[in-house]
């Protein structure tokens, strides 16, 4: 058995007559880079800080690290990193005063557990003496997070730590979160990108205040469960249209310079297709056989 | 594509400095009528002084730049009568209901209330939201905003229409349904203009130009950059144009 870094069972949080969160469960295993993967209002913000017991349950048990995160709140707050979807550093303290605020708060000191954060703080230490309120946001990204680390927890938790940032320091703030879950931290971390599914171990997809899929991302893209061709033409517009008019064809999603396609048969006989389009007047009609993405995962579990 | 000739927005040799600081270095592009143009790059890179210059909000300090037919220099007040602006954050009011919104940007554009009357019930009934006509835009989940937003955006039928990161944070779904809006629009001879540094939001562009630190550094359809740049989605294309 795996040993259970924080557990979830039928949590519930409403905010008077809306119920944002109906009843979820799920657990992060120890070692786990775990994420929650949902659009704005899902409700991955309300799960978070209730694992960070900064919000009650309206029902439902939540335990992180076995404690109860009403009862044990404080013994929970040591233990765990958490870095919230605002920027939640001190504007007018420089990037080094906000470090060592944050480390005298937990009773430590930067320099004990300097070899934890080194590999980000690096980045943003030749400019210690900046004003936190002036740094770029990319660099205000790796500040928060190494603030977030100065204790050395076990668990760090991160609430869409990805948005708003370009696709350069995206990629570089997941490479940093690969090498932490590498030193053994337990990682929880929510996003609205889809794409970012495939780089944690495991991902609950929300939407609604729902649960719809948790597994690895593999396994999800597994339950597809049915074929997907990406289509296209000269004309997207009116592929899409002329494509829905179809009988055979069931689901028509744009996906880039693709529509991704399903069809109510098991096979799509590609050559009636074409012959079809062309009859309606597309040309450059392109058809292939291509594997659902956690994007085509999500939106089949919304329609069902 | 064939629909795609006539240029709509020519850019030659636009430069922006602010002090000695160059916002603008050299852009020169062209956006033709019909067309989704991406315009991407990071934080900081020029977008927002670029998409000021061509909504008329903001002079060039040199360069040619000719949007709708008009010069931005001489015939700024003509190029804000032609185009549509949208921005994810500030385009409705939100103590407004989707009426008086709809209402209100018909009057600044100046159109006549028979004519924003007879548009809104249409506009309305194509949207499906005849029943929510009298609420407050703050009551309406953000997906309906978009929709509601794009929709007064392009009311006054403008030649071009700019979207300032127009998508993020809504479901996928309905982050389709969007897109297929900018399509119809796209097919109705509207040309649509997309500032973004979502990635995967370029993939839907015709073409999108690439800029970092006030440049260009890519312009081409979507294809086309991910073989120049050897990348399998725009997101590389972006990284291996940035790093």
């Amino acid at each position: 058995m795996k040993e259970i870094a924080v557990e979830v069972q039928n949590l519930k949080k409403s905010y008077e007559k809306v119920e944002a969160i109906k009843g979820v469960s799920f657990s992060v295993s120890k070692g786990e880079l775990f994420g929650l993967i949902g659009p704005d209002g899902a409700g991955k913000t309300s799960i978070l800080r209730i694992i960070t017991t900064l919000l009650f349950p309206t029902d439902g048990k939540v335990t992180v690290l076995d404690l109860d995160v009403v009862k044990d709140y404080k013994k929970i707050r040591t233990n765990i990193g958490y870095m919230p979807q605002r920027f939640s550093l001190y504007q007018d303290l420089s990037v080094e005063e906000n470090l060592t605020f944050f480390a005298r708060i937990f009773g430590t000191t930067i320099e004990e557990n300097y070899d934890l954060i080194k590999d980000i703080y690096s980045h943003i230490e030749p400019f210690k003496d900046r004003l936190a309120g002036k740094l770029s946001g990319g660099m205000k990204q790796k500040l928060a997070l190494s603030c977030a680390l100065i204790h050395s927890p076990d668990i760090l938790i991160l609430d869409e730590p990805t948005t708003g940032v370009d696709a350069v320091s995206r990629k570089e703030f997941w490479e940093m979160l690969i090498r932490l879950k590498e030193k053994g931290i337990t990682i929880l971390v929510s996003t609205p990108y889809m794409d970012e599914a495939n780089l944690c171990d495991r991902v609950a997809l929300i939407q609604n205040g729902d649960i719809m899929s948790i597994d690895t991302p593999k396994k999800i893209i597994g339950d597809f469960g049915r074929k997907l061709w990406a289509i296209k033409s000269n004309n997207i517009y009116k592929l899409i249209n002329d494509l829905r008019r179809l009988d055979f064809i069931d689901t028509v999603f744009p996906f880039g310079e693709f529509l991704h396609v399903t069809s109510t048969e098991k096979e799509l006989n590609i050559i009636e297709l074409k012959s079809v389009l062309h009859e309606k007047k597309h040309t450059n009609v392109e058809i292939q056989e291509i594997e659902a993405n956690i994007e085509d995962c999500f939106m089949q579990l919304m329609n069902s | 594509m064939l629909k795609h000739t006539d240029n709509i927005i020519e850019v030659k040799d636009l430069v922006k400095k602010f002090g000695s600081f160059v916002a603008n270095d050299h852009l020169t592009f062209n956006v033709k009528k019909g067309e989704i143009f991406g315009f991407l790059g990071a934080n900081g890179a020029g977008k927002t002084t670029a998409l000021r210059i061509l909504s008329g909000l903001s002079y060039p300090t040199s360069g040619e730049v000719k949007v709708a037919g008009f010069d931005v220099y001489k015939e700024g007040e003509k190029v804000k009568k032609n185009i549509g602006y949208m921005s994810q954050k500030f385009s409705l009011y939100e103590d407004l209901t989707v009426r008086e919104n709809i209402r209100f940007y018909g009057g600044i554009y100046g159109l006549s209330n028979k004519y924003i009357k007879e548009k809104t019930e249409s506009l309305l009934e194509r949207l499906k939201m005849k029943d929510i006509q009298n609420s407050l835009i703050k009551s309406l989940p953000l997906g309906w905003k978009q929709k509601i937003a794009f929709s007064v955006a392009i009311f006054h039928n403008p030649k071009i229409v700019f979207l300032d990161e127009p998508t993020g944070g809504v479901d996928p779904i309905t982050r389709r349904d969007f897109w297929e809006m900018i399509y119809e629009a796209s097919d109705l001879g509207i040309t649509v203009f997309v500032t973004t540094h979502y990635m995967d939001e370029a993939e839907y562009c015709d073409r999108v130009s690439i800029m970092d630190q006030g440049r260009i550094e890519g312009l081409d359809t979507p294809g086309e950059l991910k073989k120049q740049f050897n990348a399998k989605n725009m997101d590389e294309v972006f990284i291996k144009i940035a790093r």
